[in-house]
Formats: C-alpha cells, sequence, structure tokens
C-alpha cells in the first residue's frame, strides 16, 4: 500500500473515532461551540486529505457534510437530532469507504448521490420541512434508526474485522519519556560498574560486563532516536501535494526544500505536519497567481514555494516563502470589518504587519471562492493555534507583489544535537556542534598567536581577524589576571553567528557528545549565555553554550542578520564589509587600513628603534625590519610606539603610528583619490572621514623591489582579479576601488572558472602568471577556449617583462601587461583594455 | 549516590495533614537551627551529590545535579538564609522539592526524621524574627528544647524575583 494512503487511513481513522464522541457531545451540547469548531475541522482535514490522494468519492461526501457544518458553524442551521443524524450518516458512509480502501487499496464501488442530495438540501436550510426536529436530543440512536435509507448499505460494507494494516506502531510519548528515564538510570548503573570492576583485574565480569556496557549505549541510542525525526518525514508528501495542487488550479509551482535533514522532536514533528500541509496549500491557492497573471506582473510564470528548516539558538525555525502576490491588506482590512473584528478607527492605527496579521483569527478567509482546496475560514487560525499548542510562535512577512513568507518558531525542548565538550575554569560545558567552524590551538609551540588591541585579545586566522572571547572572564570563572597570564595556550572554539564569526578561548577540549538539550529551570533563563543543559553519559550535569547569546553579550552581532559568508566560494567583492584598522599618526585625523593587510601589531620601545643607512630600522624575530613613520618623523618624547607589521613571505616592513584606535567592521567605500602620495583617498569609517592608506607606496618607501616577487591584479568597470597571493589580493582590492572599479577577486583560476560557468560576468580579466595548480597561460587558454569570457580582454600582471614571457603570454591569449609594482602602469593598461573591447 | 530514606506520601499521612490539628514535617538542620518542610512537598531525600557549578548564576544557586536522568537545581539553603557558608569537609544533604514541574535541591546541613507536631505546639513568627528569616518561615512549633521553624518552599525558590 501506498505510504502516503497508509498514513491517510491512520489518521482518518482517529479522527472519525473522535468525531463519534464530539457529534454525540454536541447533540447534547448544542450550543458548545468548541466542540463545533472540532467536528469542522476534522472533516475539513479528511476533505483536505482525500482531495490529494485522488479519493473522490470520500472528498464528495466530506464535502458535502463539510458543507452543512458550516452552517451550522455560521448560525444558519441550527443543532438538532436530524442533522447530528445527518451527519452520522456521512461520517458512516465515510467510515465504510476508508474500511473498504484499508483492504482493497482502491475506493469501492458505489452510489451516493441520494446521501449527498440530503446534505446539500440540508445546507440550504430545506432540511427542516422534510423532517421537522421535534425529538428528544437525546436521541441519536433513535433519529438515526429512523433514517429512510440505511446508513450502511451491506453492499459496500466489508467485514468489520478488516481493519487496515498497521506499518507503524503509535507509542505514546510517555511511554518513550519513561524509557528515556530508565535508561539513562541503566546508563548511570553501568558506569558505576565499570569502575569498580576497573579496581579489580581478571574479575570473572570484566567480559559480560563489556557486553552490557555496549547494549546499554546501543540502548540509549535507540531509545533517543525513537524521538527524533529529520523534518524530512513531514515534508515528503508535500511535492507531491503542490504537483496535484499545480495540476487542479492550472499553475505552475515549483516547490523548493532546504533543511529536511533538522531533527526534531517526535511529538513536535507531529503536531507541526499538518499546519505546514495546510500552509503550503494556502501558499499555492491564494498566494501564487496564474501563470498569466505572473507573466504580465513581470515575473517567471512558474511560481516558487520554498520550506526551508534550521536550528537557532536553541528554537528551529522553519520558514514557509513564496513568490506570489503577497497579502491583500485591502480586503483583509474589508474583511475584517465584514466580520466585526476590528472597528474602521481601530483598523486606521494598525500598521500593515498588524492587519496582516489577522489572517490568523479564527472565522477568516479572504478567499472570495470557496474551493475544495482551501478557504472555508480554516486554515491559519488552526495553523496558529497548533503550532502555540507546543509552545511556538507564527510570524508572517508580505509584501504586495512579491510574496508572501511564514516563520515558525519551535522550541528546541528536546532536540538531540551533538556537542563539543569544552572546560574552561575547571568546569565542562557543550557547544552545539552546529555553530563550531573550526578549533585551533594557540600558543603551545603551535603556529598560532593570541594578539591584543588593547587588552581586546585577537587571532589571525589565516586572512582574518577573529574577535576572540574569553570563556574564563564571560562566565566569571576565574579572575580576569589569572585568566590573562593563562590564555596564550589556549584553545579557540571558531564559531559562527549569523554571519559573523568568533573565537571562544577555552583551556581544554575533549569530545564531541550526541546530547539531549533539556531546558533550564525558569531560574536561570535570563543568563543567555545557556541555551540549555543536559546529562552526559557519565552522569554528570553540563551547560550547553548558546553562541548567539555570547556573541550578544559580547557585542559581536546579533542573530538577526544571518548569510552565508563569501568565504565560502573564496570570491571577495569591493562592496562586502571589510575590517578596517582605525589609527592615528601626527595628529587628531585618523588613518584607516584594512585589517587583513596587517600581518602583526607590535609595540616597540623607542631604544629599539635603530637607524641604518639613513634608514630606521629595528630587530624583529632575528632579522632587520624596515620601519617608516607615516607622520614623516619618529616622536622621540615617546615611550613605546605602536607598529602595523606588514609582512609577504619572508619579508616584512613595520609602519611607526602614533596610537591604535580601534578595529571597526564597515564597507570600505573610498570617496576621494587623494593628491597627496601614501594616501590612497577617504572614506567614511566609524562616522569620520577618515583617510585610507595607499599601503603599496609605504612598502615600497621600504623595499623598492617589494612587488618584485609575487603577483597583483587590477581591475576596471568590472573586473575580476585572480591571484594566489592573499597579500597582494588585499592590496589590490581597495587599490582598484579607489580607482573606479568594482572588483571581484578569487585566490585560483579555478574559482575563477566557477564564476565564468555561474555566468557572472565582467568587463575584464587581471590575473597573475605564476600561480599552483592552474596558472596563468592555462588560465588564459581555458578563457579564450570556451564560455561568456572568450571576448574579454585579460590583463596579465607580471613582475619581469621579459619579452620571452611576453610572447608566450599572448600566445596563451592575453591581450596586455602590466607590472605589479607600478600602479600607474597598471591603471594605464587597464583603461586600455577595457576601453578598447568597447570601441570594437 | 543516592539514599531513599522516604517512600512517597501515602494517603495516610495525607489525611492526617487534612485534619489540620497536626502537621507532618521532615525535619532537617541548617547551622544548627531545626528546621521542618511539610512531607507533601518533598520528592525525595539525597546524600552527598555531586554538583554543576553555574556560571553567572544567582549566589544562592549552587548548581545542578543529576537525579535519576532529571535536572535538579541546587539551591543553597544557608546562603538563601544568608548564614556562612558551612566549614570545609562538612557533609552535606538535600531535600527534593517540586515547584512549577521542575525538581529543586535545598541543600541542608543534616536531614533528620519525619515528626507529626500538634497544631498546639504552632506559633506564629515573632515580629522580632529578621526579616531574611521571616521571609520564609511559616511559623514556629515549640518542641521540647528546642524550636523548629516552619520553611516555606514556595518562597525559598522564588529566587530572584523581589522579596
Amino acid at each position: 500500500m501506498d505510504d502516503l494512503l497508509a498514513e491517510f487511513l491512520t489518521e482518518t481513522n482517529e479522527s472519525l473515532a473522535e468525531l463519534d464522541v464530539a457529534l454525540l457531545k454536541l447533540e447534547r451540547t448544542p450550543d458548545d461551540r468548541e466542540t463545533l469548531s472540532q467536528i469542522f475541522r476534522l472533516v475539513h482535514t479528511i476533505k483536505g486529505t482525500c482531495g490529494f490522494l485522488g479519493l473522490p468519492r470520500l472528498e464528495r461526501v466530506a464535502h458535502a457534510g463539510e458543507s452543512v457544518l458550516g452552517k451550522v458553524r455560521d448560525g444558519v442551521l441550527a443543532v438538532t437530532p436530524d442533522i447530528v443524524s445527518l451527519i452520522l450518516r456521512a461520517l458512516d458512509r465515510i467510515k465504510a469507504i476508508v474500511t473498504a480502501l484499508g483492504a482493497t487499496g482502491a475506493e469501492p464501488p458505489g452510489d451516493d448521490a441520494p446521501l449527498i442530495a440530503a446534505l446539500d438540501e440540508a445546507a440550504e436550510g430545506r432540511f427542516e420541512m422534510a423532517a421537522p426536529a421535534a425529538v428528544p436530543a437525546v436521541a441519536a440512536e433513535a433519529g438515526r434508526s429512523r433514517e429512510p435509507a440505511p446508513p450502511r448499505p451491506p453492499e459496500e460494507a466489508p467485514p468489520p474485522a478488516a481493519e487496515p494494516v498497521a506499518q507503524t506502531i503509535r507509542v505514546t510519548v510517555d511511554v518513550l519519556e519513561d524509557l528515556m528515564t530508565l535508561v539513562s538510570e541503566l546508563v548511570l548503573t553501568r558506569n558505576q560498574l565499570l569502575q569498580l570492576a576497573r579496581t579489580q583485574e581478571d574479575s570473572a565480569f570484566t567480559v559480560p560486563l563489556q557486553r552490557l556496557s555496549q547494549i546499554t549505549s546501543d540502548l540509549q541510542e535507540g531509545v533517543m532516536k525513537t524521538r527524533m525525526q529529520p523534518i524530512g518525514n513531514a515534508w515528503n508528501k508535500l511535492p507531491r501535494l503542490v504537483r496535484d495542487l499545480a495540476r487542479d488550479l492550472d499553475k505552475k509551482i515549483e516547490l523548493t526544500m532546504h533543511g529536511q535533514e533538522t531533527e526534531l522532536d517526535r511529538q513536535v514533528l507531529e503536531l507541526i505536519k499538518d499546519p505546514l500541509t495546510h500552509m503550503v496549500r494556502n501558499s499555492g491557492d491564494h498566494g501564487l497567481e496564474l501563470p498569466a497573471e505572473r507573466r504580465a506582473a513581470g515575473k517567471p510564470e512558474v511560481g516558487r514555494i520554498s520550506l526551508k528548516a534550521y536550528h537557532e539558538g536553541g528554537h528551529i525555525i522553519i520558514e514557509i516563502a513564496d513568490d506570489g502576490r503577497g497579502l491583500a491588506v485591502e480586503r483583509i482590512r474589508a474583511k475584517a470589518i465584514a466580520n466585526g473584528l476590528a472597528t474602521e478607527a481601530e483598523l486606521a492605527g494598525m500598521s500593515e504587519g498588524q492587519i496582516q496579521r489577522f489572517i490568523f483569527r479564527a472565522g477568516f478567509s479572504t478567499a472570495a471562492q470557496v474551493t475544495a482546496v482551501s478557504g472555508r475560514g480554516v486554515g491559519m487560525d488552526v495553523v496558529k493555534t497548533n503550532i502555540e499548542r507546543i509552545g511556538g510562535t507564527i510570524d508572517l512577512k508580505s509584501v504586495a507583489g512579491a510574496g508572501s513568507t511564514f516563520t515558525i518558531k519551535i522550541p528546541l525542548t528536546l532536540a538531540i544535537v551533538s556537542a563539543l565538550i569544552v572546560e574552561a575554569g575547571g568546569e565542562r560545558f557543550a557547544i552545539p556542534q552546529l555553530s563550531v567552524v573550526e578549533l585551533v590551538r594557540a600558543g603551545g609551540g603551535s603556529g598560532a598567536v593570541i594578539e591584543r588591541i588593547n587588552a581586546t585579545p585577537v587571532l589571525r586566522l589565516r586572512d582574518r581577524l577573529l574577535p576572540l572571547v574569553n570563556l574564563n572572564e564571560l562566565l566569571q570563572l576565574r579572575p580576569a589576571a589569572a585568566a590573562d597570564a593563562a590564555d596564550s595556550d589556549a584553545y579557540i572554539v571558531v564559531a559562527q553567528v549569523g554571519a559573523t564569526m568568533l573565537g571562544i578561548m577555552v583551556d581544554q577540549v575533549f569530545d564531541t557528545e550526541e546530547i539531549v538539550v533539556k531546558p533550564v529551570a525558569p531560574i536561570l533563563r535570563h543568563i543567555t549565555m545557556f541555551s540549555g543543559n543536559t546529562i552526559l553519559g557519565d552522569g554528570s550535569v553540563i551547560m550547553i553554550l548558546d553562541p548567539n547569546g555570547i556573541a550578544r553579550a559580547t557585542a559581536i552581532g546579533g542573530g538577526d542578520h544571518r548569510g552565508a559568508l563569501h568565504a565560502a566560494t573564496g570570491a571577495q567583492r569591493t562592496e562586502d564589509r571589510t575590517a578596517i584598522l582605525v589609527f592615528r599618526a601626527g595628529g587628531q585625523q585618523p588613518f584607516a587600513v584594512p585589517l587583513g593587510l596587517v600581518a602583526r601589531l607590535e609595540n616597540i620601545e623607542r631604544e629599539r628603534i635603530e637607524a641604518s643607512a639613513g634608514a630606521l630600522v629595528t630587530q624583529y624575530r632575528g632579522r632587520l625590519m624596515p620601519l617608516v613613520p607615516v607622520s614623516g618623523s619618529v616622536d622621540e618624547q615617546r615611550e613605546r610606539h605602536p607598529v602595523l607589521v606588514f609582512a609577504d613571505g619572508e619579508r616584512s616592513m613595520g609602519l611607526l603610528v602614533d596610537e591604535i584606535v580601534d578595529v571597526v567592521e564597515e564597507r570600505l567605500d573610498i570617496e576621494l583619490s587623494a593628491a597627496r602620495p601614501g594616501l590612497l583617498g577617504s572614506a567614511v569609517v566609524a562616522g569620520h572621514a577618515t583617510d585610507v592608506i595607499d599601503t603599496a607606496y609605504w612598502l615600497s618607501q621600504a623595499w623598492r623591489d617589494w612587488f618584485g616577487g609575487r603577483a597583483g591584479e587590477t581591475a576596471r568597470r568590472r573586473i575580476l582579479l585572480v591571484d594566489d597571493s592573499d597579500f597582494l589580493r588585499q592590496l589590490l582590492v581597495p587599490w582598484l576601488s579607489a580607482a573606479g572599479y568594482r572588483v571581484t577577486a578569487t585566490a585560483s583560476a579555478a574559482a575563477a572558472l566557477k564564476l565564468r560557468d555561474a555566468g557572472v560576468m565582467f568587463d575584464a580579466i587581471v590575473s597573475d602568471i605564476e600561480m599552483p595548480d592552474m596558472d596563468g597561460l592555462a588560465f588564459a587558454r581555458a578563457v579564450r577556449g570556451d564560455g561568456i569570457w572568450s571576448g574579454l580582454p585579460i590583463l596579465a600582471l607580471s613582475a619581469r617583462e621579459e619579452p620571452r614571457d611576453m610572447e608566450a603570454a599572448r600566445a596563451a591569449g592575453f591581450s596586455d601587461f602590466a607590472g605589479k609594482s607600478d600602479r600607474d602602469a597598471l591603471t594605464a593598461a587597464l583603461r586600455r583594455c577595457v576601453a578598447e573591447p568597447a570601441h570594437s | 549516590m543516592t539514599t531513599d530514606l522516604l517512600e512517597r506520601p501515602t494517603p495516610a499521612s495525607a489525611s492526617a495533614d487534612a485534619a489540620s490539628d497536626e502537621q507532618v514535617l521532615v525535619t532537617l538542620t541548617v547551622a544548627d537551627q531545626l528546621c521542618g518542610i511539610p512531607v507533601l512537598g518533598v520528592r525525595d531525600v539525597l546524600g552527598e551529590q555531586v554538583i554543576t557549578r553555574i556560571p553567572l548564576a544567582p549566589p544562592e544557586i549552587a548548581g545542578s545535579l543529576n537525579l535519576r536522568g532529571r535536572i535538579v537545581t541546587a539551591v543553597d539553603l544557608r546562603r538563601r538564609l544568608c548564614l556562612p557558608p558551612a566549614p570545609p569537609d562538612t557533609a552535606s544533604m538535600s531535600v527534593v522539592a517540586e515547584q512549577g514541574g521542575e525538581l529543586y535541591a535545598l541543600l541542608v546541613d543534616q536531614v533528620a526524621e519525619v515528626m507529626t507536631l500538634k497544631a498546639s505546639a504552632f506559633e506564629r513568627n515573632p515580629p522580632t524574627l529578621p526579616p531574611s528569616w521571616a521571609e520564609f518561615s511559616n511559623g514556629i512549633y515549640r518542641l521540647e528544647g528546642r524550636l523548629l521553624l516552619v520553611l516555606d518552599v514556595g518562597r525559598l525558590l522564588a529566587i530572584g524575583e523581589g522579596s
């Protein structure tokens, strides 16, 4: 049997059993609106589901029944025993069909016309005349027996013993919860036994104990798993649902799903399944327009519904988005007034968002037409109720013409997560593995060194500076002074929080463990650093750190902006935010330099600055490092001088400044080309006009041939820069931006070709020749050979301009050359390059 | 290790309590003061436990412990009552109580016995009792040779809600 059908049968049988009870209850208390709503929703769900499964007989009966119930709910019809009987008849028919379905997998043949006619008549209010309601309310059974047509025609009712074949067993969560507790207890006992056994060698218990231990672990894992399911399980019937929906509505719909593997507690999953189905249906039915309308609106014919699930800060977020017409605020407003949900005056004071939220109110539907798909005013209110029942929230964002996005946030009370166990200040903590990007060991002979900017620790991680948080200090585990001394030798857990990266300094890193997240006691909820607590395999209680909370506590970044880092693709746009070091040198005017260019920050004593051959130098890491004061002279009064160290390969130079002010993360838009040598131009950094220094100038002050050994790049309008040197990319991107180009930089030819295959277009390419893997010549041949870039000018960056090299480069397809060290020549070559194809 | 000194309260003890001329209390000592907690509110009595410290928690919170797979928040009764900390190496015990579906362990010096006390021996708090104690005391029983303070578990666990 089809899985979908089996599930439908299980569900429907449950609903039918509930319906029987509820209807009889309604008959006794006809004014019970809650029961009435419950009945209506149950029937609505049955109808909705069978529509998609292609069960026309069932659907027709359920639809007719629902119409009658709708009238009852709206108060048009009174609850009389006759009405109840009629509904019960319809339910009996549904039951008979469902039973047959379970036995044979197909709807049995049969004629429902008389029943449907009776229901339709009742819905139109003609029922009363046909059968006056004068029977006492309790006589439900009697009412049924008076029906002219027998409710269960024998020919279509298979023997009641033919129950649907059960593929799964439903177990109450309580049973699982008890099992879980017992297993935890078992684990503890096992651990104690192991401890005892360790003290006795050659014990006869050793071998069986090991088996017991293994089995216990497996059992624990198994029991934990019983509660968890990937959300994909709730989604797997959606593609078909959407397909059928598209066919029924003559729309073109594409469904995309992300994060199917996000695990969710089973109970939570069950409860959100129906709301999700409902919402996807709504998106398709109400949200998306017909292909013709979409064309007219300038959108692609195919409408898009996207589902996304992910964990965030102890919650599971599910987003259901469509690119349809968006919510019609005017219609919602009108409807709210018509339904008496709000007065005009109240609405006038509401924002669009507030008005849109009316769709979550009971009895609200804007669909002009009642279709089999949706639109009877059950829907979003049911969705909201179900989500709130599990402690979740739902919100929506809708832009007219651009679509709507519903965001469901469900607390992650029981989710199992994999966590990294760390230690700080003698205490152990768990960090959810999801947010851990990597581990770095600082000090202790490893290359990484924790550096400080005004006592704020940072770590140079590849070409970025990573802000660090000392867990000891943050959690006040140890006095700051003691922590300071110890933190030079620390482990750093690099965590991703939204779009920002953060390093958490800990003393020790242990294993990863699968943990069951439990919420912390209410009196501890105010500590935002923890997302929960858990019990480890050895029985100890441990707090779970929340990287979001840590980031907020240290003001590194909110959890609000997420987004993929460009680092993933290796591409970097000049529009992106850059970490910028702000310093002062010779006056109050702030200067700025991209932090990525700075290798180290040092603070050297005055006496260590020496003069050699008319230039300033200092002994640095066993070598002489040239020093260049930005202000032109060394302030003899100062005891110590902050130095920005630039390094490339073996070489380094130091820039003497007066004071390091700050590191800010901002978009570096260089506004003016500066007249003064040594400055690229000025930019607004942290609200101040700031001079951005031209690193190339200062480097060449120290080393005339700085650019001799490595490659560099340039760009114009839209320029692609390919160079394997981090340093030169960092240098040239701001440089070329200052010259008016928009630059995208990649670190390898392969990454560049990926951009080509993705259809990204540029006006020119600037490429290094010497690169690992695919070199510049091979790259040029690849570009010329095929693809959308074959006509682009390609400029070669080279250190040596030997005629032979130039010839080889021309043969490979390069249009022109420029030396790496000569900024003017590079700019001029680019200007030629980009201008030429424009004329041709 | 867990030591269960008590079975769950039986209906018999519940009815005795309901009679209201008698109260059944679990007695305990903290800094030599005899205190009592209504037996119905006590879920468990534990011996020495491994307690995990919780950084940034209010000072009264000693940490959390594992009680048969449930996480229990431990409250240091000495700190809660503004008493000096126990001398080192003092064995401690705890009384587990439930509040709003959560379990809490009150760390005390010693749990003594279950006593049934007559209402005739009960007195209200003397007005001179310091506020730090009066806040958590429901009254006092006059025993032979000692006084027993009846603790209000609800107030004791209302940490950080302003008192």
